[in-house]
């Protein structure tokens, strides 16, 4: 079974709604590994060996992370800059993350209907991952388009807490390999084609 | 003595102690030697400005010892003195016992009787606690092994002078004893009691001062500090150390050793410090009285009379000490060097000897035509003191042992470090060695030479001696360097060094090291900008993981110990800005407490530690909702 690590990035968890159910959440079972990087390394000094065996020892790398100014929190930019490192990652010797998929849970407080052209933030939310679907591609890993929990501003609790098991699933059905992110490339959002690639047991 | 006398008496001290020191410390010899050459300046035989009266200065002087080994005392905690038993009982037990056979074997030798002898061996085996410890702890060398070592030896020297005192009358020889109980015998009240209740009566004064200073001393020293009142606090300390001294007296103790043993059992009371820094002016003017005392009443008639005889006593003495002490050192396994140290800051006679050797001639134990030229010697061996650790420290060290500096490769001359510490203890080691595994050798000056053996083992470079001499800061390169970091372990000797740096190396950036607020506002105020408190930096690391612990998220917790270290910084800045408009006159312990209270002021003004409003989203839930409507 493929082994799921999630890579949490969040610098004010103690503010968030959202992420905080859905590490509540979050499947306590052998091959879900939870990495909490602001918790691991406050001042920024991330231990790359360390990071790199993580890597090594999963086959699907969930980044879990709010989504502030279009982007990842700086942390998570710092992580990819020590720990892809050339000659290990990429390059004409970097083979260490081959075949591996990576996934990105983000949380926006805009709605769906924003991330638009012709909404207020002009870009889809795949357009607006492009660095990262790209770090993916020339680390030879599997990109599969963003899960997004869209407009948290406005989710009550309750909602909150159907989007955190309905987040606790996908990550049950990706370890139990009932996901495969590699048919899902081509849809916006892995929302979108959640209903397409379950492959068995679809609810 | 009328008052114009003691006017006139008081103005002639002062204008010899203000005209030689600072002319003997800007030669390099410290102000031991500036206060005896004052002394012989104004004695009988230069200017001979004092008249009768010498004596009862000396008499009276001798109590800055007493108040020097009350301030030794509060620097030393119990522990560290237990620590110390070895050294102490050791090397200090047998250079009193070797020093005093030698000298007796010669004093035979020479013609004594055996009883003489042995009260001559005894007297000579002494040395200055006075002289050794003023100039050790002016050059930083008293934490040194050598240092310690000289500590140890004389802090038994002035427990064994107890004994010493109780066998001398023993020695006198039979039918010469004077008429001396009226005042011979050093006037205790306990004297006519019974050796039992003598012995009681001793015991107990030990344990007053040992029970008073544990629970009495603490609540009557808060209650003397709630009048806010300097002087007040002042005469307390006077107070304290004049009674047991007298106490001490009164039952025949040395009343040095009864303040020492109060110092120490208040070495842990949380008024040391406030304690040490009142006693201070009057330790120091009292010793330097004393050291001119010392200085005035060396005969020079009869030193003139018989020069040969006591130049000979002079050389005999110091060099058998030196012999005996550097054996020591050695079986101790002290270092080439700091088996120097030890020998050549001891081999004078204390000022005990002054005190025994009258008493001897009371006694009836030696003849005045003894005492006299001795009495002569042991000034003379006090005086060259300084002269000889100064030899010791310009001429033999650098050939021997340790060198000030190790001769460079001619490669790397041009390739000076831009940067230098100042002292590597614990302190300063740690940024040495950060430096150096980033890749920036720094040139280390440190004043223990066992250091400075094992780092130029390990390929720094170090410069051996006192940080704040020029020459040595120039050797170091400190016209081509561009950092100082001053890690010493003394605030004072840092400020010294700033004041040095500022006026002969004006172009290097210094980064000094503060003990606490005190230190802090000091180096400011003398213009350093880049001041680091000692402890606070650890501080905040475990209040930071004080939050973790409690569940506090790790990020957070790191960004509120950031933000407090620059809120504590700006405070701390505005709080000096402030403080120096203000009266000096403010006692020490009310100025910390209220340093204490604006700081609470100042985080209850500014307790943004968590303003990270970036990452908050409530207004913009706030504006979805209302936007949503």
């Amino acid at each position: 079974m493929p082994r799921v690590l999630v890579q949490f990035a969040h610098p004010a968890f103690e503010r968030s709604r959202v992420h905080r159910r859905l590490l509540a959440h979050l499947p306590r079972r052998e091959g879900i590994t939870l990495n909490d990087l602001y918790e691991e390394y406050p001042a920024f000094d991330i231990d790359v060996a360390r990071e790199q065996a993580l890597l090594l020892a999963h086959d699907v790398v969930v980044f879990q992370h709010p989504f502030f100014w279009y982007s990842t929190p700086p942390l998570l930019k710092q992580w990819e800059d020590l720990v892809l490192e050339h000659g290990w990652a990429y390059g004409r010797e970097g083979r260490a993350l081959t075949g591996k998929q990576v996934l990105h849970v983000i949380s926006t407080g805009g709605r769906e209907e924003a991330y638009q052209h012709e909404g207020l933030n002009r870009f889809t939310m795949r357009e607006l991952l492009a660095p990262l679907e790209q770090t993916a591609s020339l680390c030879g890993m599997v990109w599969a388009p963003p899960y997004v929990i869209h407009g948290t501003h406005r989710l009550s609790e309750a909602q909150i807490d159907t989007e955190a098991q309905r987040y606790g699933q996908l990550l049950i059905d990706l370890h139990e390999a009932r996901v495969d992110l590699r048919a899902t490339t081509r849809y916006p959002s892995l929302n979108h084609a959640l209903a397409g690639v379950r492959v068995e047991g679809d609810r | 003595m009328n008052e114009a006398g003691l006017l006139v008496h008081a103005f002639v001290y002062l204008a010899a102690a203000v005209i030689a020191v600072p002319v003997a410390q800007r030669l390099g010899m410290g102000s031991v030697l500036g206060y005896l050459l004052a002394g012989v300046a104004i004695g009988p035989f230069a200017l001979d400005l004092l008249g009768t009266g010498g004596q009862d200065v000396m008499h009276f002087a001798e109590f800055g010892v007493v108040m020097m080994l009350f301030v030794i005392g509060l620097e030393l905690q119990p522990a560290l003195l237990w620590r110390l038993r070895g050294p102490i009982l050791g090397l200090g037990g047998l250079q009193v016992v070797a020093t005093t056979v030698l000298f007796a074997v010669l004093a035979v030798a020479l013609g004594s009787s055996a009883r003489a002898a042995l009260a001559i061996g005894m007297t000579l085996a002494l040395s200055s606690t006075a002289i050794v410890l003023q100039t050790l702890n002016e050059r930083g060398l008293l934490g040194t092994a050598g240092g310690q070592s000289s500590f140890a030896v004389l802090l038994f020297q002035d427990i064994a002078v107890i004994p010493m005192l109780a066998i001398f009358p023993l020695l006198a020889e039979p039918g010469t004893a004077v008429a001396v109980a009226a005042h011979g015998d050093p006037g205790t009240l306990v004297s006519q009691l019974p050796a039992w209740g003598q012995t009681v009566a001793v015991l107990g004064a030990v344990g007053l001062v040992v029970a008073g200073g544990r629970f009495v001393l603490g609540p009557l020293l808060h209650q003397v500090a709630r009048t806010r009142l300097r002087e007040i606090f002042t005469a307390a300390t006077l107070l304290l150390v004049v009674g047991i001294a007298l106490l001490m007296t009164a039952v025949g103790l040395s009343p040095a050793l009864g303040t020492f043993l109060a110092g120490v059992v208040l070495a842990n009371s949380e008024y040391r410090h406030e304690l040490e820094s009142d006693i201070e002016p009057f330790k120091g003017l009292l010793l330097g009285l004393f050291f001119i005392a010392v200085g005035a009443s060396i005969d020079f008639a009869l030193i003139l009379a018989q020069p040969l005889l006591i130049l000979g006593l002079v050389l005999g003495i110091v060099s058998v000490k030196l012999a005996v002490l550097l054996a020591l050192g050695r079986l101790f396994r002290l270092s080439l060097d700091q088996s120097l140290l030890l020998a050549f800051a001891l081999p004078q006679v204390g000022e005990f000897a002054f005190v025994l050797l009258a008493f001897a001639n009371q006694q009836g134990v030696l003849p005045p035509d003894v005492t006299g030229p001795l009495v002569a010697a042991v000034a003379l061996s006090m005086s060259i003191t300084p002269l000889l650790l100064l030899f010791n420290d310009r001429v033999l060290l650098p050939r021997v042992g340790t060198r000030t500096a190790t001769e460079r490769e001619p490669d790397v001359v041009d390739e000076a470090s831009p940067v230098l510490i100042a002292g590597f203890g614990s302190f300063g080691s740690t940024i040495g060695r950060l430096l150096r595994a980033s890749g920036v050798p720094a040139t280390v000056l440190d004043v223990d030479s066992d250091r400075v053996d094992l780092l130029r083992r390990m390929g720094l470079a170090v410069y051996y001696g006192d940080a704040t001499r020029h020459d040595l800061l120039h050797t170091a390169g400190a016209a081509r360097a561009r950092l100082l970091i001053i890690a010493l372990d003394s605030p004072e000797r840092t400020l010294e060094l700033v004041r040095t740096v500022r006026q002969h190396f004006p172009q290097l950036t210094i980064m000094a090291r503060a003990f606490d607020w005190q230190d802090a506002h000091d180096l400011l105020d003398a213009g350093v900008t880049h001041v680091y408190r000692d402890t606070l930096d650890t501080s905040l690391r475990v209040g930071a993981d004080a939050l973790r612990l409690l569940g506090v998220r790790a990020y957070r917790a790191h960004r509120a110990a950031q933000r407090f270290l620059k809120h504590d910084e700006e405070s701390m800045r505005e709080l000096t800005d402030r403080r120096s408009d203000r009266a000096v006159y403010v006692s020490a312990v009310r100025q910390r407490i209220e340093d204490l209270e604006r700081m609470f002021e100042a985080d209850r003004a500014e307790p943004e530690l968590d303003r990270d409003a970036g990452w908050d989203a409530e207004s913009l839930r706030e504006e979805a909702r209302g936007g949503g409507k």
